[in-house]
């Protein structure tokens, strides 16, 4: 990484940082992802990582379709498993910054059990959890974050499952970087990305994404920006007591940096068990 | 200088591995594969490679070939309920064209089934277990140098095709433990994937020349690629053009074809002369070699025809092999896989019966010579 910038909106041209050449992209108009898509490559190019050197892994997902439009080393692998494709990546190759990316289905539901030991080990890798609390790609099926009471395609009748906090699990089994951001607040969201990546052991970023083609019209939320205004309302930023202006389905959420921690990094612990070994041999 | 230890199948396994290059593994514990595991566990950092235990098969075969996607050599080993739980990114190594090494130590089963007890009922799960027409190819030792030389052998085809390659044996081998010569091979007889070079401008990372082999582009050596599970065209993004999908799926599953030499291999003991061929692997193949010196003691005149490339399936070598017998007879370890093979290739030329035992014990050579004997009576 290089010296690290602060850039204006305006200054951060996305083009720089596309295979332009494979537009137009398949997200619908007003989609969560492409914001969040956004924040992220402009925090990458805040940090300054080189294009050659940036790794990024996606599942499968409207989320994880996003990952292929970057100019870099870029994979779609199977759903659920990005982190662990990763894991494999991030120790064969620590000169890589690796970044994943994925949705609430692809991280919560089928990958959950890679999610939780990612947290545990601390690799040097930053998982960018794109939660629109939907299955998108497939046509809107309730996902383990789906509000109470909302309606997808299989809770025809309203969701009744409680839902995951991303960032308690995360948390709870031993991550050291944790934080959650909504697209509305982009330049917030490139500034946790940027600590998330910088952050050296396993970064967990939620984004408060919203799928404005299925989720919200089938819950008659309104267009993308009445959407995302609707999340302004529930949304508690970290460190201020506010409290919720009025009754909204979906629960509240906070946002911020919820865990910041120095843990011994994994790569670093293996590196040394190397030295240790060979020590030993001699 | 010769290198003679006494040593488990599965240990020579670890072994060959090492040998060949390999550099990082990612497993799940489970019987009867764990010693390679643990003998990795023990090895890799020694070698700067790394070993990690994953949190079960899915995320073990997934790293793996993501290790490989860097670049570098990547195993993994388990048993029948967690070759179940890889096979999911096993198709995607073979869809990416990843290389990378699987090894099955196979025990009874269906589900849990017989944890210490050697079968052979992976055959075909070995050749169809994902999802897909899909290149593999599985190779079948029956000895514990053989565990070591094809382990070798099966990093040198992954690498050099950019395929997913199968080190397929039953429990009893995976246990054994023989008096072998473990010399690692010579520099020259190692193989490593050709990396991309030349120019990233208008680079085409699933362009492929006349061997049907694309470079593999390194990250970090400026070419940026995109690789996914979806079906791809020459530069690597998703493609629904019936043309593309169609020189794609044609290159996918014609490229060993392409390199069949290579990658053929098959041991024939006493075939010539033979009244009837026996047709196996593995721990059979050695109670054939037994049963086959008995018989020709009391004049039945058997031969063998081994596969130790047990998939893509030797066609040729058994054609040639059953002309003029007066029968073939197929032992194996599970109620009939092998035999399915074998009936389709020859097609009538020669009748084919089946030994199988699937009970957990090892077919003995008596229950062959037995077998035979009554084929030609
Ligand atoms: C093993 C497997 N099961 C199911 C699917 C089908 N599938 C594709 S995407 C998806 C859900 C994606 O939801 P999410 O991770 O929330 O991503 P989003 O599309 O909402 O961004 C499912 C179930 C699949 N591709 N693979
Ligand atoms: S279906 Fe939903 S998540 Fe997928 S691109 Fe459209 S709006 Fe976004
Ligand atoms: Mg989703």
């Amino acid at each position: 990484m290089n010296e690290i910038k602060v850039t204006s909106a305006d200054e951060f041209d996305i083009r720089d940082w596309l295979r332009t050449d494979l537009m137009p992209h398949f997200m619908c108009p007003g989609c969560g992802h492409g914001i969040a898509l956004r924040a992220l490559l402009w925090a990458c190019h805040e940090l300054g990582i080189g294009k050659d050197r940036l790794a990024v892994v996606s599942g499968i997902g409207c989320s994880g379709r996003t990952g292929a439009y970057i100019d870099a080393n870029t994979f779609h692998t199977t759903h659920g498993r990005p982190l662990a494709f990763a894991t494999g990546l991030k120790l064969a190759r620590p000169d890589l910054t690796v970044i994943v990316i994925s949705g609430d289905g692809d991280s919560l539901a089928i990958g959950g059990n890679h999610l939780i030991h990612a947290c545990r080990r601390n690799l040097d890798m930053t998982l960018v959890l794109l939660n629109n609390e939907v299955y998108g790609m497939t046509g809107g099926q309730v996902s383990p974050t789906t509000s109470a009471e909302r309606f997808t395609t299989t809770t025809p009748a309203g969701n009744m499952e409680p839902v995951f906090d991303a960032c308690k699990l995360a948390e709870g089994a031993g991550a050291s970087f944790v934080g959650r951001e909504a697209t509305l607040q982009t330049p917030a969201l490139k500034d946790l990305f940027k600590a998330a990546i910088a952050h050296k052991g396993f970064s967990l970023t939620e984004v408060i994404s919203d799928c404005t083609e299925i989720f919200g019209r089938k819950n008659a939320l309104g267009s993308s920006p009445e959407m995302v205004l609707k999340q302004k309302k529930v949304m508690i930023p970290a460190h201020t007591d506010n409290r919720v202006p009025e009754p909204f389905k979906p629960h509240p959420f906070e946002t911020g940096v919820f865990v910041r921690q120095e843990r011994p990094e994994y790569g670093e612990v293996y590196e040394a068990l190397r030295a240790r070994v060979r020590e030993k041999g001699k | 200088m010769s290198t003679l230890q006494n040593i488990q199948g599965n240990a020579a396994c670890a072994a060959g591995a090492i040998a060949a290059g390999c550099r990082f593994y990612a497993g799940y514990p489970i019987t009867p594969s764990s010693e390679i595991a643990e003998q990795m566990a023990a090895r890799l950092p020694k070698v700067g490679g790394t070993f990690i235990q994953m949190e079960d098969e899915l995320g073990s075969m997934a790293a793996t070939v993501g290790a490989s996607l860097g670049g570098v050599k990547a195993m993994t080993a388990t048993s029948g309920p967690g070759f179940s739980l890889k096979q999911e990114n096993l198709g995607y190594a073979a869809m990416t064209e990843t290389p990378c090494v699987i090894v099955n130590v196979m025990r009874g089963g269906p589900s849990t089934g017989l944890p210490t007890r050697p079968a052979q009922a992976d055959i075909m799960q070995a050749r169809w277990g994902t999802h897909g027409d899909h290149p593999i190819i599985v190779l079948a030792p029956h000895t514990v140098r053989e565990i070591f030389e094809e382990t070798i052998r099966a990093f040198n085809l992954a690498e050099a095709l950019r395929v997913p390659v199968v080190v397929l044996y039953d429990e009893t081998i995976g246990h054994l433990v023989e008096t072998v010569d473990l010399t690692p091979p010579q520099p020259e007889d190692i193989v490593t994937r050709t990396f991309a070079s030349g120019p990233a401008e208008d680079y085409l990372p699933y362009a492929a020349g006349e061997d049907m082999i694309p470079a593999f582009p390194r990250p970090g050596d400026g070419y940026r690629t995109h690789t996914t599970g979806l079906t791809h065209d020459e530069r690597g993004f998703p493609t629904q053009d019936p043309q593309k999908v169609d020189a794609f799926m044609k290159r996918l599953l014609g490229k060993l074809e392409r390199h069949a030499k290579m990658i053929e291999k098959t041991e024939s003991v006493e075939v010539d002369d033979a009244q009837v061929l026996i047709v196996t692997m593995g721990t059979p193949a050695r109670a054939a070699k037994t049963a086959i010196r008995q018989l020709r003691d009391e004049g039945i005149r058997a031969g063998l025809l081994r596969p130790v490339t047990l998939w893509p399936f030797p066609e040729a070598a058994l054609r040639a092999a059953a002309k003029g017998k007066r029968a073939v007879l197929v032992p194996e370890m599970n109620a009939g896989q092998l035999i399915l093979e074998v009936q389709r290739v020859l097609g009538g030329a020669a009748p084919v019966s089946g030994l199988n035992v699937f009970n957990g014990e090892p077919i003995a050579p008596q229950q062959i010579a037995q077998a035979v004997k009554e084929l030609v009576k």
